[in-house]
């Protein structure tokens, strides 16, 4: 009941939304979408109907939820009137052409939008039920419950240990050195790299393959213990090797955290996750099951781009 | 379209003319660079063939007598009044006997250095046993001598035109004859203050002076602007003022010098009381000078930091502060660093504004702290160049490798730690 009361109140809001279509298509923004030649040759209808997200944005027992957010930089609209719901226990994958806004969307939700000076982010997004932008709620701590694992592998100029056991350590999780070795210890075999590393922990993370980096930033981020982990296309800079491992990994991690992940790879959206976000042009376009979305996509959009006739 | 031959040939045709502009910038680079160092070679050779002399200094040897009825005349010790320059006359007339005409031997006691009679005192002062005794001391002789034993005085010149007559010359080849003129280091360089007589005059007072300077400015000026440029970087908004700021610094590092010691003389001394002359003073022009060109250079390490760095901080959950320190600073600190030395060594070499502090002045005494008259090695330099005396020059020239040869030391200091502490990844 609720459900379809609040689908129908997206609705109207799109609707006020539609009347304003300008913006989207003016939008100097999306430089690379414009490349492709989307925004030209898409006609004039299809884009007033991009305002409403086809598919399901509600899933059952939603942690992290996004009400009608919209970020602008300067006066570039980059993410407009999206509503999505994320579960606690669930892979969900961002995908869409570049400049799409899913990277920004992604950043929304553990506020790393705030460190961008032009960056305004409105609408309404909850965590466990507290609003993450109201004045009360500290980044500082949102960060701690919601991880981030970057395009790039970003190992700190530190030893291994030390990049794992630095979360805990400005949070101060351990109580002792025996307790910080065991996060350490734990938080590199859950990320399947202690046997690779447990006899060089004082040697540096930079001296790493890149697959390692990556798999030592995911043990940083879960040494903090959070609930949710944002990873932004974690392997686009990595060999097919490297994904294979990560990917599993992200299967095993999913059993305790949500995880949402960006990528550009429609294959891997199809392997890792749950759910799947199809953003175009600042747009949630369609959101559904993973299977539905590559076997039946419902909007034009989505198909085009599933199909590779964009992007 | 062009096909795919007649793109092959416009290619070509091309490619001659681009070697030889290629060429041609290799060949200016290679001219520019060995313009520069010849200049710098001219300039160091130059530079060396005048100053090293000055590293040594000709000395004469006399036997002189610490009679006891001069220095004890009633069998008590009298060493401030005692007349040691009589001792040391009757020594040279010793030497010389067949001297005997009053403006003769006037001119014979100027071939050594007015300090021989200082000296004496010192000897007895720090052993009393030598009452009575008969000894060898080796005097510095006096500059006129010192020039011409360097070669510097033309002795095929008319007596007139030259500072030395011809009987002293005979004296001083008749002493160098029987060996008793050598010249030694001149460890009067390195351990005396200023003075008017050239071969007494040293660059300690000079170089203690430009010590406590730099001590001064880094203490101040190292603090304050990493603490500027973090502030500026990390956590100051964005906006008109910390643009304004921002040109302003840039404006400050391009500001005449001499302007820094204007504002010294009108703020801390006329104003602030300190007073003139101190290093302190010296230190806190220094470092408003130095200040900006160490902002500039932290806040370009600290913009050098990836900002993959940052993110992957701030995305663990660190505060804003966390980040700068445990992250962004480490990774910044040689590049600051570097930036304090070479601002240092910039501030090493400035003399400038020291000269409207009162740092010119003619002090003859070692600095013993940071308010005590002092003046700074390139001023020192700068009132050597002014002194008539030709024995002044050559010293001139030895204190300007001694404030390069700090520069270098500095400069590598730099280096060295930019090497040491820079972190890859």
């Amino acid at each position: 009941m609720r459900m379809a009361h609040m689908t129908e109140s997206n609705v109207t809001e799109n609707e006020v939304m539609a009347s304003q279509p300008d913006v989207d298509v003016a939008d100097p923004v999306d430089t690379a979408a414009a490349a492709t030649g989307v925004a030209v040759d898409l006609p004039e209808q299809q884009l007033t109907e991009l305002g409403a997200t086809v598919g399901e944005v509600r899933c059952a027992d939603p942690y992290v939820v996004a009400e009608n957010v919209n970020v602008h930089y300067g006066d570039n609209h980059a993410i407009q009137n999206v509503t999505l719901e994320i579960s606690k226990k669930e892979v969900i994958a961002l995908i869409g052409p570049s400049g799409c806004g899913k990277s920004t969307f992604l950043r929304c939700l553990n506020r790393m939008n705030d460190s961008i000076e032009s960056a305004r982010v409105t609408g309404r997004i909850t965590l466990g039920g507290q609003d993450i932008y109201s004045k009360e709620f500290d980044p500082v701590a949102l960060r701690a419950r919601v991880g981030m694992v970057f395009q790039k592998p970003n190992p700190f100029p530190k030893s291994i240990y030390d990049n794992v056991a630095y979360g805990p350590r400005i949070h101060g999780l351990a109580n002792d050195r025996a307790e910080l070795d065991d996060i350490v210890h734990n938080s590199l075999e859950r990320a399947g790299l202690l046997k690779e590393v447990k006899d060089r922990l004082d040697e540096p993370g930079t001296g790493l393959s890149g697959g390692q980096q990556q798999r030592l930033c995911i043990a940083r981020t879960i040494a903090v213990n959070p609930e949710v982990i944002l990873m932004d296309e974690p392997c686009s800079a990595l060999d097919p090797i490297a994904t294979a491992r990560i990917e599993d990994l992200m299967d095993e991690l999913s059993e305790d955290y949500a995880i949402v992940i960006v990528t550009h790879s429609m294959q891997q959206a199809a392997r890792v996750s749950k759910r799947v976000a199809y953003f175009h042009l600042g747009l949630l376009v369609e959101v559904d099951e993973t299977d539905t979305i590559f076997t039946n996509p419902r909007h034009k959009l989505t198909e085009d781009y599933i199909t590779g006739r964009i992007g | 379209m062009l096909s795919s031959i007649e793109t092959r040939k416009r290619v070509e045709a091309g490619l001659a003319r681009r070697h030889r502009r290629e060429r041609l910038f290799k060949f200016s680079g290679m001219l520019a660079t060995t313009v520069g160092v010849v200049f710098l070679g001219v300039f160091f050779l130059d530079l060396f063939a005048k100053g090293s002399s000055a590293f040594v200094q000709t000395h004469l040897r006399l036997d002189v007598e610490f009679s006891a009825d001069v220095i004890a005349p009633g069998g008590e010790l009298d060493i401030a009044y005692a007349d040691f320059d009589g001792l040391v006359r009757s020594a040279l007339r010793a030497e010389f006997p067949e001297v005997t005409g009053r403006g003769d031997r006037r001119e014979l006691y100027r071939i050594v250095s007015s300090s021989a009679g200082y000296q004496m005192q010192d000897m007895i002062r720090q052993d009393a046993e030598l009452l009575g005794a008969r000894q060898a001391i080796w005097f510095p002789a006096a500059s006129t001598v010192d020039m011409y034993i360097k070669g510097n005085i033309d002795a095929t010149l008319d007596e007139s035109l030259r500072p030395m007559s011809d009987q002293q010359i005979a004296w001083v080849e008749s002493l160098r004859e029987r060996g008793h003129l050598e010249t030694h280091f001149n460890r009067a360089l390195f351990s005396n203050g200023d003075s008017r007589d050239p071969e007494l005059a040293g660059i300690k007072g000079a170089l203690m002076g430009s010590f406590y300077m730099l001590i001064v400015t880094v203490v101040l000026a190292f603090p304050i602007g990493v603490a500027a440029a973090i502030y500026l970087e990390e956590f100051a908004p964005r906006s008109r003022w910390s643009d304004l700021i921002e040109v302003n610094i840039n404006n400050l590092a391009a500001v005449p010098s001499i302007v820094f010691g204007l504002l010294g003389l009108a703020v801390f001394i006329n104003w602030m009381g300190i007073p003139r002359s101190a290093p302190l003073v010296g230190g806190l022009v220094l470092s408003l000078l130095t200040l900006p060109v160490i902002i500039i250079a932290s806040r370009a390490a600290i913009k050098a930091v990836p900002p993959s760095i940052r993110e992957a901080a701030l995305g663990l959950g660190a505060s804003q502060m966390q980040v700068v320190f445990h992250h962004v600073l480490p990774l910044a600190l040689p590049g600051m660093l570097t930036g304090t030395i070479i601002g240092m060594s910039r501030a090493l070499g400035e003399s400038a504004p020291l000269l409207m502090i009162g740092m010119v002045a003619f002090i003859v005494d070692v600095p013993g702290g940071f308010s005590d008259p002092a003046t700074a090695l390139p001023v020192q330099i700068y009132l050597w160049a002014d002194s008539p005396e030709r024995a002044f020059a050559e010293r001139t020239s030895a204190a300007i490798i001694v404030l390069l040869g700090f520069l270098l030391l500095m400069n590598l200091a730099a280096v060295i730690i930019r090497k040491r502490m820079e972190k890859k990844w």
